[in-house]
Formats: structure tokens, sequence, C-alpha cells
């Protein structure tokens, strides 16, 4: 099956500058009609019109969708493709296969070189490049962002995914037109990096040189560019496996999207080069929790990607940490950041990272000092919330338990938050104060454990902490600890006057919440 | 420990000649410790009177580790290899002879030590034979010639010396052999355990605790069918069932009741006269002690029970006290698969024979702690249980009796005026009477659930990861790997429904063979002929609706769900894609549905007809568009848009660059063809799109959520209350389905007729020229308008093959324009179609056949009411499957 993707580059000119001079500088003769094989299909050239007022080139690439589908072989010769792979828009889409056949049929124009008219190619000329469909993630004004400094003019307009069915909303394509002043060579260079960009497609380069390629092409505009790091970053991105994982596979038993099930990593939330202030709060005090119960042993119950492991890696008074989440995808992130293989002995013996899930009893679980859930509740569906009550307080029983949830209460603070949405799309639910109280409450009176809470993060007057933070002990366990947080009363709140400071802060305070979580604070002017 | 707890040791036994032989009784679940010097003959007599694999022999071990039999320096190493082999056989319940000299106490005490470990007898057999023939036995062998003599006599020291101490040792059973002629004259005979009554298959009724309740026990022993006989003063003293069935005892016969000697009088006239069986509770077991003459506190009721007793003549006591004394801690019943015991028994102590097992069987796991009560703590060692066997018991008063992971607690209080109950066994089921009053005032209220409780029933993460071996009763053990029961514990876990009304995920289906039929890439032709390769004639060809698979499970009333599945109240079912995840995020959308559902059973008489209150569907939900919204923005209709935006643009250059006089007109021919394509592509996946009015409004009960639009074609109704329909014949099947459509039409307050929607059908004999030719037209008509398909299944549903396989329990056969989906715009294309061909149908055939035995598996052992942890076992192995790479076309 084979599709075309495809971009035309005009130009107009004078009887003493005529337009058909794009000829010479792409190599391709306007009177021919001209093909060439690239690992995916077949380009094709052709000029639709050239005459000395007006030239236009057109590329059309031709892609053997079968022959696509086919390198993903896996056992037995059997495609293990994800859907998206085998019907795919990639034919007649602009993308990455358009950039690379670009990079293939007009090569020499790209770097600037023309042998029969070396005085052509430094000349700037009256650039028209359209791209009828154009994949552009982050949507019309990304495409302008990026067009715009780089002296284009820009039309970019989203395209309706069906007619049919208005409520589906506009296709991530648009159609691009491009005018300006350029150098064809810049102009090529241009469509090479920034076609991949927005289409940030993950599928099709997986080899190293990468960055090489990025910065010879990028070379004269790039380091200037105003949205460099978006670029670079998205060219850069880590390609994903071309074999689906056993989960995609279930996702498409389903006939549901790969990223509607394989979401619990979110690759962009509270790195570490960029942590989320809310998040290095919350692990603030969740480890103060566990030095005041004198826990050694502690599990993290739901590690995602290990941050808050990795923070009880650092103090040498943890001494058996076990890391335990349900997605595989998010323990192999963890390992990646904790990278356990690198640890000295001693330091790797302190910690495992397992899969596990609380809506079952575990017996590997038994006889901890302490168990965390934080941010972990909220993304399990209330009618399931009892198994995992059951599988923490009344099968593994820790003598202490840390659980932290956002306050729903809080919400009204997120000036990027509409009301009456979750933080995160995952979210099953969010309490307010009263509602995870009665929780914490009834599940600590029914298991044998006292229970306590504190705010995390600024404590506004009247709505609250962003994060609530609870601290269950076991009763039948009270002696030999110096900890006060599980005791009744007392740790609810801080003292009058920090409160009124904090309090003052958090009116001041703007606040502002990405796509996940992961609640940024950013304090004003105090 | 109790002796009567050992094994079956009649006095004549010991040292009884059988011919000129003499017997030496051994149980048969023990661990035989040989003893001897070197060269005593141990080996032969293993070897005469135990199979070779019984024998475990340190000089092999030695061997094992050092490639010397008679290297000293490798002992150490060695006796762990024995030890460690010892362990696994003792730990599999197998027989075990240590055939080593285990003349020094320090040995043998470690052998004790495993044999406790294994909560088996430890067993001595001495072979005590004159030095001189030990020596002249090792002369002749050439690996053991060189033995300095002092070795012999030192062994020989030291058994004379271990002689008098091996009972005190532990040993249960010590045979001394002295001499050659006794050796070669004893003939080991292995004899039962007391515990095991593996070969009583009853039937049998299993009463819960008693305690001094007589008039209770009278009426239920009445109400069960058993004719009570009593003596001259009208006392009861024995109860005979007309059928022969055999009454069990779980124990707690006596104590806070009115009159625990009459309860005794009865039971053990009962034991006595064979007509039941009796375990003994802890109850009994102070009872005993306090009739020994031991100090005991009479609390918990024994103090009503002495003066109960003490108002009887001596011959109670005396026969009570030897009745006590005889009770055997738990029994083993019905070839294993029934466990009698007072407080519970977990699988590794079925059969066993320790103190340890002894004091689990009557005073349960507990923990050492003690309530606000006082009274123990008990750990709930059913929630943990995962046996095959069912295991009665009492002890814990439980409001309700309910089988938990197949344990059973029969206790529901009678003397503190709840119910004295009685299971029917094999039936499983309950027979109870009320108490006539409170007898005695609870310590504390009855517990207010079943050990694991409603909430708990929990499901323990090894039920189901890692690699797994699940026996299915129709293709034998399937196995799971380990990485796809990782990605189904991420899919259980995160978003599926509860598990607990999680019964069933439906199979894959693999497509027919490859079509060669020109333009085709799937022909009914193809699925007709594979059936009849397989023996089936008859088959049912079923219209494919094009929508989201979808599992319904419909309760009749609000509490049915409650009751049958212990969710919570209010639940009126769930329905629920392939994977197990709720179809609609309000659950009030997915009440209106089953609410639906459940009306046109009621109207189309269902309930009454199958005998159940809940029905279990397999379903197809449209359309489609409701579920795969996500997929069809982001791939289908994505596809669309972009070949809609390319091709005007595209044809217009190329029609441009001919006018020009450019030779491009094989690829402007070729363009406009694939435009044509590309629409018949995105006409393709409308057909299955359409909108809907899902949401509830806000506020609105259940039952008026706005369903229109949306349609449910049910298919198959897999199961019932206490029964799989997955055998019913389809013909049969799609009458029923017909019944439920039709009393849909129409009926709902919404007004919207059609939400339950039928199935269109055709019968085809295979073997019938005329009617395969009449299928086929049939499914040229359906998918000429851009129907998906159908599906051709045998009409008897499961079925085996000439070679005793399972036949494929349906083969799908999906239409030309429809696979323009699955294969691409451009898939008929002849040069594309050639290529995908190529079709690799083994994997999907062999996943399809294993997910339909585990969802078999699933049915069948929900319709034996086995516990949550073995259903969803099936269940989540089927989600696995699912994870396995398999073209994802097929």
């Amino acid at each position: 099956m084979i599709r075309r993707v495809f971009l035309t580059i005009s130009t107009t000119g004078s009887a003493d500058r005529p337009a058909t001079d794009l000829g010479y500088l792409l190599h391709k003769h306007p009177g021919k009609a001209q093909q060439f094989s690239t690992s995916y299909g077949t380009a094709h050239v052709f000029y639709p019109e050239a005459d000395a007022q007006r030239c236009t080139a057109a590329l059309l690439l031709e892609v053997d969708a079968v022959a696509m589908v086919r390198r993903g072989k896996s056992r037995g010769g059997v495609p293990d493709s994800a859907l998206g792979q085998y019907v795919n828009d990639r034919p007649y889409a602009a993308s990455s296969l358009l950039a690379v056949a670009l990079r293939s049929v007009f090569g020499t124009a790209m770097k600037g070189e023309c042998a029969a008219r070396p005085e052509l190619t430094g000349r700037a000329m009256a650039l028209r490049i359209e791209v009828p469909v154009l994949p552009a993630r982050g949507g019309a004004e990304l495409v302008r962002a990026l067009f715009g400094p780089l002296g284009w003019s820009v039309v970019a307009e989203p395209l309706p995914l069906d007619e049919t069915f208005p409520e589906w909303g506009a296709s991530r394509y648009v159609r691009l037109v491009l005018e300006g002043e350029l150098t064809l060579a810049g102009a090529l260079r241009h469509l090479y990096v920034l076609l991949p960009v927005l289409d940030d497609a993950k599928h099709y380069w997986v080899s190293d040189d990468e960055v090489d390629k990025l910065l010879r092409a990028g070379e004269g505009w790039l380091e200037s560019h105003p949205e460099q790091r978006v670029i670079a970053d998205r060219y850069l991105a880590r390609r994903r496996s071309l074999t689906r994982t056993a989960l995609e596979r279930l996702a498409v038993a389903d006939d549901a999207d790969a990223e509607d099930i394989d979401n619990a990593v979110d690759e962009e939330a509270d790195t570490d080069e960029k942590p989320v202030p809310l998040a290095v709060r919350r692990r603030e005090a969740i480890l103060a929790v566990l030095r005041e119960e004198q826990a050694a042993r502690v599990l993290d119950l739901g590690c995602g990607q290990g941050q808050l492991t990795g923070e009880l890696l650092k103090d040498g008074r943890f001494t058996e940490i076990v890391g335990m989440d349900v997605s595989m995808r998010a323990l192999h992130e963890a390992r990646r950041r904790l990278h356990p293989d690198r640890m000295s002995e001693r330091q790797s013996a302190r910690v495992r990272l397992v899969q596990g899930s609380l809506a079952y009893t575990d017996a590997r679980l038994k006889g901890y000092d302490a168990a965390v859930l934080s941010e972990v509740v909220e993304h399990v569906d209330p009618e399931r919330l009892p198994a995992l009550e059951y599988a923490v307080f009344g099968a593994a029983r820790p003598r202490a338990v840390v659980v932290t949830t956002p306050n729903a209460e809080y919400n009204v603070r997120w000036e990027t938050l509409p009301a009456g949405q979750v933080r995160h799309a995952d979210h099953r639910f969010e309490w307010t104060r009263d509602e995870f109280r009665r929780w914490a409450s009834e599940a600590a009176e029914r298991h044998g454990y006292a229970v306590g809470f504190r705010p995390v993060g600024p404590d506004d007057p009247e709505v609250g902490p962003p994060t609530q933070l609870a601290c269950f002990t076991r009763t039948d366990e009270g002696e030999g600890r110096t900890g006060t947080a599980g005791r009744a009363g007392g740790t609810d709140r801080g003292d009058g006057a920090d409160r009124a400071a904090r309090s003052g802060q958090a009116g001041r305070a703007r606040r502002k919440i990405d796509r996940n979580d992961h609640v940024r604070t950013e304090e004003g002017a105090a | 420990m109790s002796d009567t707890d050992r094994t079956r040791q009649r006095p004549d036994d010991e040292g009884a000649a059988v011919g000129s032989r003499r017997a030496l009784p051994v149980p048969d679940l023990s661990l035989v410790v040989l003893i001897g010097a070197t060269g005593s003959g141990k080996s032969t007599f293993a070897a005469r009177n135990f199979r070779p694999t019984e024998v475990l022999s340190s000089d092999a071990c030695r061997g094992l580790v050092s490639d010397d039999e008679n290297d000293q320096t490798a002992s150490s190493d060695a006796f762990d290899v024995l030890h460690y082999i010892a362990g696994k056989r003792l730990a599999a319940g197998r027989l075990t002879v240590v055939d080593a000299t285990n003349v020094q106490s320090a040995a043998r005490a470690q052998l004790v030590k495993l044999a406790r470990e294994h909560d088996v007898l430890p067993v001595a057999v001495v072979l005590d034979m004159p030095e001189a023939l030990c020596a002249e036995r090792n002369a002749a062998r050439s690996d053991r010639a060189g033995l300095p003599r002092r070795v012999i006599q030192r062994h020989q020291r030291e058994l004379r010396r271990s002689l008098r101490h091996l009972e005190r040792e532990g040993f249960r059973k010590v045979h001394v052999l002295r001499g050659p002629e006794e050796a070669a004259a004893a003939q080991v005979v292995t004899e039962r355990r007391f515990n095991d009554l593996r070969h009583l298959t009853g039937p049998f009724d299993i009463i819960g605790d008693i305690h001094g309740c007589r008039s209770e026990l009278e009426s239920l022993l009445t109400k069960l069918g058993y004719a009570l006989a009593r003596d001259t003063s009208g006392r009861a003293v024995d109860a005979v069932h007309p059928e022969g069935r055999t009454a069990v005892f779980v124990g707690d016969l006596v104590d806070r009741g009115p009159d625990s000697p009459g309860v005794l009088r009865l039971v053990m006239g009962m034991t006595a006269a064979g007509h039941a069986l009796c375990v003994p509770g802890n109850h009994e077991n102070k009872l005993g002690r306090y009739l020994k003459g031991r100090t005991v506190r009479p609390t918990h009721g024994l103090a009503e029970t002495i003066e109960q007793l003490d108002k009887e003549d001596d011959a109670l006591r005396s026969e009570a006290a030897a009745f006590v004394q005889g009770l055997v801690s738990h029994y083993v019943l019905d070839g294993g698969a029934l466990v009698v015991c007072h407080a519970g028994l977990p699988e590794k102590y079925h059969g066993r024979t320790s103190g340890r097992v002894r004091s689990f069987a009557l005073y349960g796991d507990t923990t050492g702690e003690t309530d606000e009560f006082g009274l123990p703590v008990r750990y709930p060692w059913a929630e943990e249980y995962r046996g095959r066997a069912a295991v009665v018991y009492g002890h814990t008063p439980v409001p309700r009796a309910d089988w938990l992971n197949n344990t059973l607690c029969l206790d529901t209080g009678c003397v503190f005026g709840g119910a004295m109950t009685a299971l029917r066994w094999p039936e499983r089921e309950l027979v109870d009477v009320p108490a006539e009053r409170v007898w005695y005032e609870p310590v504390k209220p009855l517990a207010g659930e079943a050990p694991g409780g409603a909430d708990g029933r929990p499901l323990d993460l090894g039920d189901v990861v890692g690699r797994r071996v699940v026996e299915t009763r129709h293709m034998g053990r399937l196995a799971v790997k380990e990485e796809n029961a990782a990605a189904a514990l991420e899919v259980m876990s995160r978003f599926a429904v509860d598990p607990r009304l999680l019964s069933y995920l439906p199979p894959t289906m693999a497509p027919c063979a490859t079509s060669k039929e020109e333009g085709y890439l799937e022909h009914p032709a193809e699925a007709f002929a594979a059936y009849r390769a397989d023996g089936v004639r008859e088959v049912v060809c079923e219209e494919k609706h094009m929508g989201s698979r979808a599992v319904a499970l419909v309760c009749r009333e609000g509490g049915t769900a409650h009751e049958r599945f212990g969710v919570p109240e209010g639940l009126s079912g769930a329905l629920h894609t392939r994977t197990g995840r709720p179809f609609f995020d309000d659950p009030r959308t997915t009440a209106a549905l089953i609410g639906r559902v459940r009306d046109a059973a009621e109207k189309a008489g269902l309930w009454a007809e199958l005998d159940t209150d809940w029905l279990l569907l397999d379903a197809e939900l449209m359309p489609w568009s409701l579920k795969a919204t996500g997929l069809l923005r982001k791939q289908y209709a994505a596809v669309g848009a972009a070949s809609a935006g390319v091709f005007p643009g595209a044809l217009g250059a190329l029609e441009a660059a001919a006018g020009r006089g450019v030779d491009v007109a094989g690829l402007l021919a070729r363009q406009r063809e694939r435009a044509a394509d590309a629409a018949a592509f995105t006409a393709a996946y409308r057909r299955y799109c359409w909108r809907v009015d899902g949401a509830a409004p806000d506020g609105a009960p259940p039952g008026t959520a706005g369903l229109s639009g949306i349609r449910l074609a049910p298919f198959q109704i897999l199961a019932v209350q206490g029964r799989s329909l997955a055998d019913v014949p389809h013909t049969a099947q799609l009458a029923l389905i017909d019944r439920l459509a039709a009393a849909d039409g129409g009926a709902a307050p919404d007004g919207g007729p059609g939400l339950l929607t039928a199935t269109r059908r055709l019968l085809v004999d295979t073997e019938d020229a005329a009617s395969v030719a009449a299928g086929t037209d049939w499914w040229l008509g359906l998918t000429a308008d851009g129907g998906e398909g159908m599906v051709v299944k045998p009409v008897q549903a499961r079925l085996r093959g000439a070679d005793g396989r399972l036949v494929q329990p349906g083969i799908k056969c999906r239409g030309r324009e429809y696979l323009r989906i699955i294969y691409g715009p451009e898939y008929t294309r002849p040069e594309n179609l050639r290529r995908l061909r190529a079709r690799h149908l083994g994997h999907k055939r062999s996943l399809a056949l294993r997910e339909y035995a585990l969802g078999l598996e699933a049915l069948d052992r929900l319709a034996e009411g086995e516990p949550l942890w073995r259903v969803h076992e099936a269940v989540f192995a089927v989600l696995a499957l699912e994870s396995e790479p398999v073209d994802p076309r097929l």
C-alpha cells in the first residue's frame, strides 16, 4: 500500500532572474519527473509549473506501508508493531519520513552547493513552501513559534478530523504555507529539523548520531532560536521501542490507545533536573515523619519513578527500603534513575525495587517499620479502596503508615486548573480535608491504628494546604518510640505564628499547575 | 499430643508373625531412621523393605558431593544433601528412609527435628548385629576392606548406649532387630494414619459447634433426616440416617449449654455405632483433662458441664473420658477432598501428625495476643488458605456460615442464641436450626463478618504473579509467562472493575485461514472447510456486530450482587470490556443499561426459567465509537483527515505537470485510484460510528440515564447461579437472546427501543455444498454494504475433534471493506494482497484455544462455588495471555 506525503517549493522571478533557477539549486531538471528510492519507498520530484515568473517543485513520497510494517517483525516473522504502525497516517502526512526524503533527494541543495551556478547559492529568494498536511503536536501556535523567528510569514490552518463528526474536533494536522526571502539551503534545513520536531513521532529514528545531524542542520539558526530548548528536546527525545510492550498489547485488545493505559510514567513530571517544589516539600514532610517514628525498614508503596526511594537512600538511618509499584515502566524508570547496579554492594543491599499491587495482599510486605503511600490512594477507584486498605493496614500491618493525597479544596488556588477538574488525568477522586479525615479515621479504627494529620505546603486559612498527610501508628505497639506524629492532636497544625506567616505567603503566592499532578508553586513578591 | 494421635498401634502388631516373618508396622507417612554399625546390613534391609526411591543413603550422598562414597571428609556436605532431599520428600508427603549409621544421638536429633518440621512421625529401626558379622561383611567389600576394626567397635558401643533413649529422643516407634535371623525375618508393613479416612466417601453431614444444646442438636439431626434412637429413659443415644449418611461433629460438644451430658451421650452413641465421626474441640480437650483429674480452671462454661456431669452416673463420666481420650485431631475424608477439624487447618498440616498439628486443629492459629475481652486473638488463617481440599471447621462464632477460600466455619453460635448449622457433603448445602433461646451470654458480640469479611476476601499477589501454570479441565495445564502476568497485573490493578464482579474475560478469536480467492483476504469458504476438517457438520453463522466486546453481569435484585458476589450493597451488576475495564465512567449509565437488561429478563421470564437471580452475558456493545473514540481520533480519522488534505493538492500538482508535458501519467493514474481507496477507508470506519447520549443527566435516578443510540447485542449467556452455560448449543442460546431482545422493545421509560439487539444467523451444514454456498451468499450480503462479517461456530458450542483436542469455539470471517480498517486503505490492491497473504495464524489459533479453555475454567469454578482466588486465577490468566505478542491484525 503505497501512499504519499507531499510538499511544494515555489519561487517567483523575472526575466533576468528567472524563477527556474530553482531547478539548478535543487539539482533537479524542471522538464523531467524523477524518482529516487529511499528506505521507506519512492520519492518523486516534478514541477507543476516552471517558467521565468513562477517555478514550483513538488516532492511526493510514496510510502510502502506494507514494507514498513515488516520492519517491526518479532517472533516467527510476525509483525508485532502497535496498531498505529500499520494503519497510520505516515503515508499522507509530512513527517520524519519526508525529512529523510528531503535529505536524500535534496541533500546537495541542503548543503548549499551548486556546481553549475555557484553564485546562486548564497542568494535569498522569494520562497513559498506549502505542506498541505503537516502533523503538528502543539498546534498552529507552535508552528508559528517555530517558523516565525526564522523570517517566515506563516499560515497554519488546522484541518478537521472528520467533518461528519465535528465533535471530534480538529486533527493534529495543519496546512502550512511559509513565505519569505531566504536562501533555499536555509529553508530546506529548517524543514529538515522542524518537520520531525512538530510531528514529535517517536518511531522511526533510533540512530545514535542524531545529535550530530541536529547540529549540522541547525547551524546558523538554531543556536539563536527562542524555542531552541523545545526543538532540541523533541528532536532528541528518547525513541520508544519498535516492538510493543505487553502492556500496549492489552490496550490494543481493548481498542484503546496505548497511552491511555501505559501512562504510569510521566516523563516530564518532577525530574531531578526540574523538581516540582510541592513534591519536594512532600518528601521532606514524609521523611520527617519517618525519622520521628524511628522507622528503619520502610516500604515505598507506589514508588513511581523512585523519587522518594532515592531520598530515603540518602539517609543511612533507613536500612532497608522497598520501592514497589504496579507499573513495570515506572520501575524501569526508577532503576534508570537510581541505577542500583552501579551502587556499592552495601548501598544496593539497602534497596529493592519490586512489582506489586495493593489490590492484593502480599506476604513480602509484612514486618516493616513503616509504609509510605505518597500520592497513591487517589489513583485507585473508590470501590477498590477497601482492598488497598486491607492490604496495607490489615495484611502488611507496618508499625506506621504515611499517606499523602491532594487536598481538593485547595484546587481553587491553582489559577491554571479549571473549576471542578482534578489535578491529574488519572486521579480517580480528590478528597477534601473532611473526606480524607473520615476515610483515614475509619481505616485507623478498623485496623487498630491511631491517626494524626499534617499539612504539606502553605496552609491556606480558607482552603487548607495543597497536600494533606496522615500518619497512622499501630496502637498495639506503643512503647519504645519517641515519635509523636500519630498521637491524637498535636501535629495537626503548626503553632499560630507560623501559621499566620504561611497564610500570608499563601495569599500572595501565584500558583500554576502543570499538566501533571504536580503542583508548581511560584512564590510571588514575598 | 494425645496418644491416639499416633498411628494405629495394636499391641499384637509388634512382633506378630506373618507366616514365619515378623511384621514391623510403619506409618505410611513417616521418616524411618535406620540405625546400625557399618556392615550391619542396613542397605540390604532397606532394599528388601522399601522402594529404591524411598531410601536416602549417606554413602550415595557422599558420592554425589565428592565422587567417593567412603570419603569421610565429605560427610558434612553429604548430610546437608541428604537432609535437603529428605525435607523435600516429606514436604511432598512421601515416606522416607534414611540409610546411615545414625548411631550418634546428635545425628538422630537432626532427623527427629526434620520429621517434626514436616509434621511426620520419626520411626527407628535398629539393626543390632554381632561385631564379627559386621567385620566380615566389610571385609568382603573391596572399598571397605581396609576399615579398621575399631570403627565397628565404636559404632557398636554408641548403638548400645543409644538403645534405651530412642523413645525419649522423640521416636514414636522403635523396632529393634537383634541378629541376622531377626533382620532377615522382619517385614515392614505400612499402615494408614488415624486421620486418613480418605476411603470414606460419605455422604456426610458435618455439624457445627453444639456446646450442650442437645435439643437443637436433636432438631437438626431430625431436619437432616436422621431417625433418633432413645433408651428406656427417653434419652437420645443414637441417630441413623436411612440413606446411610454419616454425621461428622467438628467438636465443642460441651460447655456453656444446658445439657452437655446429653450431647455426649448422643454423639458417643452415634460414633460407637459407626453412624458418626467426631473430632475434638478445645472444650473436649479441657474436659478430658478435668476428667483425668488434672487441675483446670472451670471457666468458659466448664463449670456448667461439671455441674451437669455431677448429676450423671460414673459410667457416663468414664465413658466420656475414654471417648475424649480417643479423639483424633482431624480427619481427611472423601479421597482427600474434605478435611474436618475444630479450628481450621492449613494445607501443609492435612493428614500430618504432630503436636503442633493437633494444637492448630484444636485452637487455631493464635497470635499469642488477647483482645479487649480477654479472648485470644485469632490469626485469619483461612484468608491465606489456598488448598484444594475443603476445610470445614467451627470454633469461631460467626453470624452466617460463608465459604472463604474453600473453607467453611460452621459455628453459628447456637449457644449464644444464633443457630446450629450443618453442611451436607458433597452437596455443599447448608442446613440449620435456630437456637431455642440464648443459653449463654456472649462475652463479646459475634464477629461482624466471617474471617476476612465482605470487604476483605482478599486476593493474594501470590495467586497471580510470576510464571504460573493454571490447571484447566478442558486443556490441561496452561502456562502464563512472568512478563505477561506483570502486564496483566498493572491493568487488573489500575483499570479493572472489582475482581469479585469479574468472573470472565472473553477469549480472542482466530480468523479463518487466508483465502486464495481473488480480491479477498478472508472468505467463509475457509471457515466452513476448517470445521468440516474437524468433523463438525452443524455450524451457525452469527452476524458480527461491529462494536466493542462487552461482558455484562446482570443481577435481579438490589441485594443479589451483595449476596452472591460479596460486593457492597446497591450494585446491580457490572459491564466491562475484554480487558476488564468498566465500559462507562458514569456508574449511573452502567446501572441504567443493566436495569434495561434486568427488566427484559423479567419480562421474558428468564429468571424463573433459568432458576437464577443473575446472568452473565457475553455481548457486543455498539457503536464502536463509544469506547474507541480515542483510537478513532488518533488513528483512523487521522488517516482519513491526512489523505483528504493531501490528495487535492497532489492531484492538482500532477495534473499541472502533465499539462506542461512532463511524463507523470503513471503516477497520476495511481494517485487517483488511491484517492478512491482512502475515501473508501473513511467510509468504512464511519459505518461503525454514531452519536449517543450516554451520559446520565445530573441528579437523574438510575434507569433514566440516556441510552439512546447505544445498542447491546448479547450472543451468549455464559453462566447463571450455580451453572456454566458454556455448553448450551448456540441455537438455544440465541433463542433465549431473541426473547430478551423482544422483551426490551420500547419498554424503557426513556422510550428508546432497541437497546437490546438480536443477532442474525444462519445454520450451515458443512458437508452440504448447497448449504455452504448459501452461507457464503449470506456473508456476501452482510458485508456488501460494509457489515463487519460473521463468526462461524459449532452449534454444539464445546466440541472436541477426532484427535481429542478442543475445536475452535468460533472462527471469524471479516468483510472485504471492513478489513480496510485493519490492513489499511489500499490493502485490496493486488500487489499488497499478495504480500499480506503471508499471515501466520498458528499462534493466534493456539492463543484463542488457550484463552477459551481458561474462560471455561473460570465459569466452571464460579459455578462450583470455588473461592474467589480460583476464579480470579483463571480470569487473570486470560488477561495475561492477551498480552502475548501476536499480529494484532488477526
